[in-house]
């Protein structure tokens, strides 16, 4: 092997001081980059140019939300556009508001809220930066409804590599690939987008326990064509005629009396930083540690099941949006919990057909090497034509799996199990959920044509191939 | 024993550091091994040709240890533990004083590693993360008749440490001092001692030990032994002779 030369291999060198830790959302998977947070599109095209000359790829991160390695890049350069977050206009009459991509979900709710407008689709968190969002192509408990959010774009900047800054709207085939191209193809700077007309801040929610996966389905079906949303909580420690109980939740825009309802207010829809006005939220976190392992969860699932038949069971009542939208936001550091070892979301879509069977096994194999998730939520989608796309027309069942380093061999043998599984029922998975997928799952459920497309569109806008993370190394994407 | 997927051993050619190169790789983890010498690390590369890496380098070009050091962790994919192990002993004579020896030993004991080990101290209090390690010694206790610098340089890296260890331990970087007693390595053979501990278990005690913040004998004999020497009374001391 021949020696390195350091003069000839790094030609410049990076600040060392800008080096930091960036670590995926699930706290498993981290990887150490040079942070660069740029202001402006003319600083962006800087930081490509400092990352060309010292020899590094480059990392795309807004609020660091992808579960796994999405938004890392050990020893990248990482750009982080957390601080492009001015909302450039905001039309209230029309419902349009044009934003730098390092506007966050929170921003944009509250912004538009109190002139009766709510972003179309938002994700479990209200932390995703719009970029962000974006690269992965979110979807919310709406989605077989209104789709994901590249759907509700009207237009996008995007800077790529190269350094053209383009225009991408519906109808143009790079504007299909760059939205859900986990940041592999250029540079999201801003997006301009269609809010939804709402009359009230408040939600009519109607709960329904679920015995097993029959009545799951039965619900969704029920409801599929009248509810603005649909999400539905599932017990994995469920076992015999009971695997798939869970509880769903319906939900339906309201239109209040007053032309002016206080439920629109932002400050209203605040979320309560404690519990029944007494119990601060902020140290909730170490009390579920305490219950964050096998028979401590299987007790927390049975308790909720069981709650959730015998109160307010098919009974409806109203909760903010914020509330019913943002779970992920309710008890504060709650990934915390899952420390050491952090924790991986594993989310397979499957379609209508096989979705019954495919998760049913995906259950009975985690039983059978006692790796129950600790939380699974199911939802309900529609396809899209977006090139990465994870959406299909059937279900979607989310797990969380706490990671130890004892179980992490054994864990990543269940999922890759579970991977078969969803593609033999012709499944998708999605990127900014992933931390198992091998290459030859990508290959198999992305194909081949969407694989060249991407390929092709990266030697156009990314000749030099710079963008890079460490997810796109791992999947063999780049 | 601590699981690292990245790190750097300076001083690597020989004795203690390459040993630890060697456990390391065994282990599964990417190491640069940097030393002096090409052709023994190209030896040790070529043991593990996919997880040694290795970069030639006197610790004494201070000026090319920054650029080396980001050069390295690049090569690498990141970096959990750097350990110096570079450290020379010429045989210095009962009444010798010899300045251009004893330079060699602050040069190499103590600036090369002051040098390598301030990069990774910025590195890792940004990562919050990773361990440093340095080879000190029981020498470094007490000065001594027989190697007053050698002595100066072990005592003055293991100052340098605890500062390092004070400073970065709020960071959550761990910074361990290890200090072996004789081990049979190419720097002693002109020692001609015997009863002198194997290099291979001086490198497994300190990647063993490489998570523990804090100061380490490698036998509890010498921690005891050096526990009654640095309580000694001077006057007495310096009456031993040794």
């Amino acid at each position: 092997m021949n020696l390195s030369n350091p003069v000839i291999d790094n030609p410049i060198m990076l600040p060392p001081e800008k080096i930091q830790r960036l670590v995926g959302y699930g706290l498993r998977q981290n990887g150490d980059g040079y942070l660069y947070r740029p202001t402006s599109v003319d600083e962006i095209r800087r930081v490509l140019d400092l990352a060309r000359q010292s020899g590094r790829k480059v990392v795309l991160r807004g609020a660091g939300r992808s579960y796994g390695d999405a938004n890392v890049g050990s020893e990248c350069v990482i750009i982080d556009i957390n601080r492009m977050n001015r909302v450039l206009s905001w039309d209230a009459q029309n419902g349009i508001i044009d934003c730098e991509s390092g506007v966050t979900i929170e921003a944009l709710w509250r912004t538009t809220i109190e002139d009766g407008y709510w972003p179309p689709v938002v994700s479990g968190t209200m932390y995703p930066t719009l970029g962000g969002a974006l690269a992965m192509n979110i979807h919310g408990k709406n989605s077989f409804k209104v789709g994901t959010l590249g759907e509700q774009v009207i237009e996008l900047d995007v800077l790529f590599p190269t350094g053209e800054l383009l225009t991408l709207m519906p109808g143009d085939e790079l504007f299909y690939a760059v939205v859900s191209s986990a940041g592999l193809l250029g540079i999201i700077t801003r997006a301009k987008l269609k809010m939804k007309r709402i009359h009230s801040g408040n939600l009519k929610v109607l709960a329904v326990s679920c015995a097993n996966w029959d009545e799951q389905f039965a619900v969704f079906n029920r409801y599929e064509h009248d509810a603005d949303y649909l999400v539905s909580w599932i017990d994995c420690f469920g076992k015999g005629s009971g695997v798939g109980r869970g509880q769903i939740h319906a939900a339906w825009y309201v239109n209040e009396a007053s032309q002016y309802p206080s439920s629109l207010w932002p400050d209203n829809q605040d979320l309560p930083d404690s519990i029944m006005g007494v119990f601060p939220k902020s140290s909730m976190w170490l009390i579920l540690k305490q219950f964050n392992n096998r028979p401590g969860m299987r007790f927390i699932n049975y308790a909720k099941h069981t709650a959730s038949k015998l109160l307010g069971n098919g009974k409806e009542h109203e909760q903010s949006l914020v509330g019913f939208s943002f779970l992920l936001d309710y008890v504060p550091n709650w990934r915390k919990a899952y420390l050491p070892g952090g924790f991986i979301q594993y989310q397979s879509f499957v379609p209508r057909e096989h979705a019954k069977e495919v998760f049913s096994q995906q259950i009975a194999l985690q039983r059978d090497v006692k790796l129950e998730s600790f939380l699974g939520v199911f939802k309900l989608h529609k396809p899209d034509k977006f090139l990465f796309s994870h959406a299909v027309d059937g279900y979607s069942l989310a797990l969380d799996f706490k990671v130890t380093r004892k179980n992490w061999s054994r864990l990543e043998k269940l999922c890759h199990r579970m991977n078969d599984v969803v593609l033999q029922a012709g499944g998708r998975f999605y990127f900014a959920k992933d931390s198992t997928l091998r290459p030859s799952d990508v290959r198999a459920y992305l194909g081949e044509d969407a694989l060249n497309r991407f390929r092709k569109f990266r030697a156009e806008h990314d000749p030099e191939g710079i963008l890079s993370t460490d997810l796109a190394r791992r999947l063999d994407l780049i | 024993m601590p699981n690292y997927r990245y790190a750097i051993v300076v001083g690597a050619s020989s004795g203690i550091g390459a040993e630890i190169v060697r456990q390391l790789a065994k282990q599964g983890c990417r190491v640069a091994a940097v030393a002096r010498r090409a052709d023994r690390l190209n030896g040790l590369a070529s043991e593990f040709p996919t997880l040694v890496f290795p970069f030639e380098h006197d610790v004494t070009h201070y000026d090319e240890v920054p650029r080396l050091f980001q050069n390295i962790t690049g090569q690498l994919g990141g970096l959990d533990l750097i350990i110096y192990a570079a450290g020379v002993m010429p045989a210095v004579g009962a009444s010798e004083f010899d300045f251009a020896k004893d330079r060699e030993m602050i040069d190499v004991n103590l600036l090369g590693a002051i040098a390598w080990l301030d990069q990774a101290a910025v590195r890792f209090q940004n990562t919050k993360s990773g361990s440093i390690v340095g080879i000190g010694s029981v020498a470094g206790d007490r000065g001594r008749v027989g190697q007053p610098v050698y002595n100066t340089s072990k005592a003055a890296l293991a100052t340098y440490l605890e500062a390092l260890r004070n400073r970065l331990c709020r960071h959550g970087v761990k910074v361990v001092t290890i200090k072996p007693g004789p081990t049979a390595t190419e720097m002693t053979a002109h020692l001609h001692s015997s009863g002198m501990m194997p290099a291979s278990d001086v490198a497994s005690f300190v990647i063993r030990k490489s998570g523990r913040t804090g100061e380490h004998y490698v036998k509890f004999t010498h921690r005891l032994a050096f526990f009654i020497i640095r309580h000694f009374p001077s006057w007495l001391f310096r009456k031993l002779s040794v």
